[in-house]
């Protein structure tokens, strides 16, 4: 525990040290808060609409504003995701400093953990960036917060999932480049999966749907805890690190 | 301290490592000394754990690193080629991060920094950023990084690679007096280094190893029979390199002669002699009787340099086995 703390820190100082991290941090929330106030122009609009034709359209937050947002919010992490893993091993490898890390009296799995741990910190430290703009609709309008904290829950096991892939990626080169490019590409797949389902509905292409990672978080934006997508994204998050540990443990016998 | 048994690492189309099997003892400094490529990296890195052996294995410290790979990890501090440092990181910070790895703690890690720090005297950059030191200090570090938790065993990848003259013996006196403390395997291909720190020395060529034995039992050993320099000069006039060869060649107890080299004034001379003669007084005076002023004459004893190229070149393979089976008994 205290060994996993100890990579833990240095990593996540390393983002620090770094334009890195807060290249991030903004980056993030300018990007979301566009979509924020995007969404935000449209439900205020709608409503002013509803109130002129005298129609009772039903209005809900939750239901047109946080949950697309949160859809949104998912799709853009896909894309800073290979920015946050595409370091952590590569780096190591190319400055040698891997050699410290595997010579140390520390296990190969407590380094992958506190690696992990340290990207999906900083993927945390994003999210709050965004819920910034969500004290907003709180102080002017009255959501639900239940439904958003399990948005929120729903983004942060996604992620994991694919910070773990990342991670994984990383370990497989020591170029920060193509292990950036790599995991951005596992990631765009993994979203676009879901698309076959559109026109075709044999066995195959069902499979290949579930695979997608974004069709496990519709539940979640919704606010709707569902076991199966809880399921969906733990074990991605066990696989990535499962490979990556067996990725380490090649580099004993190959480098 | 270390025992190494038949030590093998094979890659997909190479073998890096072949058979080797040696021995180290507490408080040792031994020089792994070898051509680029030949092997030593991967065995040190075997060493540490950080390669896995093909087969075969070793003991550090009593523990075997196939079965203990975390009890041999505390016993050793590690350098490897390039040291192992971040540079957007602060020295001190850097020492406190590895000191933490090692499982040092609290005041004990701040001694532990302090005197790592005061030992390799990077005392008065601590608080700068590795990223913006010399090559000198950085490889400073990487010394204080590998003695930081006390280890039993330091093993050292080329440590003055890539320095200027001044901090080689500077990083050079360092690890001598790191000696006491620590038993010490550094590697290198620069062989004055062997002869001036090491007390004992692994040759290893093409993964195998060659030579294993002291260093002064290794000059002599390479020495078959007596051979001096002679440089003679003409002490009126010109003397013809020739007519000094036919000569020197007449003196009793005298293999061969070989001009090494020859100018106008003076001639030198390398004079073998067959085994267990002494030829010196005689060369001398045959010198002297012919008129010619003898301005030197002095052993040639065979430096490090050449035992190594006579062990590992592919030119003399009969030598190179006579001493390898010589080493094997020593």
């Amino acid at each position: 525990m205290r060994n996993i703390w100890i990579i833990w820190r240095k990593e996540l100082r390393t983002y620090f040290v770094s334009p890195i991290a807060y290249i991030l941090l903004v980056m993030f929330a300018v990007i979301f808060g566009f979509f924020f106030w995007n969404s935000l122009g449209y439900f205020v609009n709608m409503s002013m609409e509803a109130m002129m034709e005298g129609e009772q359209f039903p209005m809900n937050i939750n239901e047109q504003i946080v949950r697309p947002l949160l859809a949104n919010v998912n799709v853009i992490g896909l894309f800073f995701i290979p920015m946050i893993t595409m370091r952590l091993f590569a780096e190591e490898k190319r400055s040698g400093t891997i050699e410290l890390l595997t010579t140390s009296p520390i296990s190969d799995v407590q380094v992958i953990l506190g690696k992990w741990l340290a990207a999906v910190s900083m993927y945390a430290l994003m999210l709050i960036a965004t819920m910034l703009d969500f004290l907003f609709l709180f102080k002017y309008g009255n959501p639900d917060w239940k439904p958003l904290a399990i948005g929120y829950l729903g983004l942060l096991l996604q992620a994991g999932g694919l910070l773990a892939i990342g991670t994984f990626i990383s370990t497989l080169t020591r170029n920060q480049i193509i292990a950036g490019a790599l995991t951005f590409g596992v990631c765009l797949l993994l979203w676009v999966l879901g698309w076959v389902v559109q026109y075709e509905t044999a066995t195959w292409a069902q499979v290949l749907s579930y695979m997608c990672v974004v069709t496990h978080f519709d539940s979640f934006a919704k606010g709707v805890f569902d076991s199966k997508d809880a399921i969906f994204d733990v074990t991605v998050i066990f696989l990535g690190l499962f490979f990556t540990a067996r990725s380490m443990e090649s580099l004993r016998w190959r480098s | 301290m270390i025992t190494v048994k038949e030590l093998t690492k094979r890659y997909a189309r190479t073998t890096a490592v072949d058979d080797i099997s040696f021995e180290v003892q507490q408080g040792q400094i031994v020089g792994f000394l070898g051509p680029n490529g030949a092997g030593k990296t991967t065995t040190m890195r075997m060493l540490t754990c950080f390669l896995t052996p093909t087969s075969g294995t070793a003991t550090v410290a009593g523990f075997d690193i196939l079965e203990h790979p975390l009890e041999v990890k505390k016993r050793i501090g590690y350098l490897p080629e390039t040291p192992p440092i971040y540079p957007e990181m602060r020295v001190g910070e850097y020492l406190g991060f590895v000191g933490q790895l090692k499982g040092l703690n609290g005041s004990d890690l701040r001694a532990r920094v302090d005197y790592a720090c005061e030992r390799c005297s990077i005392a008065d950059v601590r608080t700068k950023l590795i990223g913006k030191l010399s090559k000198g200090y950085r490889q400073r570090v990487g010394l204080a990084q590998a003695i930081i938790h006390n280890p039993d065993v330091l093993i050292l990848d080329e440590p003055t690679a890539g320095l200027d003259p001044k901090q080689i013996n500077e990083t050079r006196d360092l690890i001598k007096s790191l000696a006491g403390d620590h038993t010490i395997i550094l590697s290198t291909h620069i062989l004055p280094e062997v002869s001036q720190t090491c007390e004992q020395v692994i040759i290893i060529n093409k993964g195998k190893i060659v030579a294993t034995d002291s260093v002064t039992n290794l000059q002599h050993r390479a020495r078959s029979g007596e051979s001096v320099l002679v440089e003679v000069a003409a002490r009126n006039g010109i003397v013809e390199a020739a007519t000094v060869q036919r000569k020197l060649q007449q003196v009793a107890g005298v293999s061969s002669v070989t001009p090494k080299a020859d100018g106008q004034k003076r001639l030198i001379f390398e004079v073998a002699a067959s085994k267990d003669r002494s030829i010196r007084g005689d060369v001398a005076r045959a010198v002297v009787e012919s008129g010619w002023d003898l301005n030197e004459l002095r052993p040639a004893a065979l430096s490090l340099e050449e035992i190594f190229l006579q062990l590992t070149g592919t030119e003399a393979p009969a030598e190179m086995e006579a001493v390898a089976a010589g080493g094997g008994n020593a």
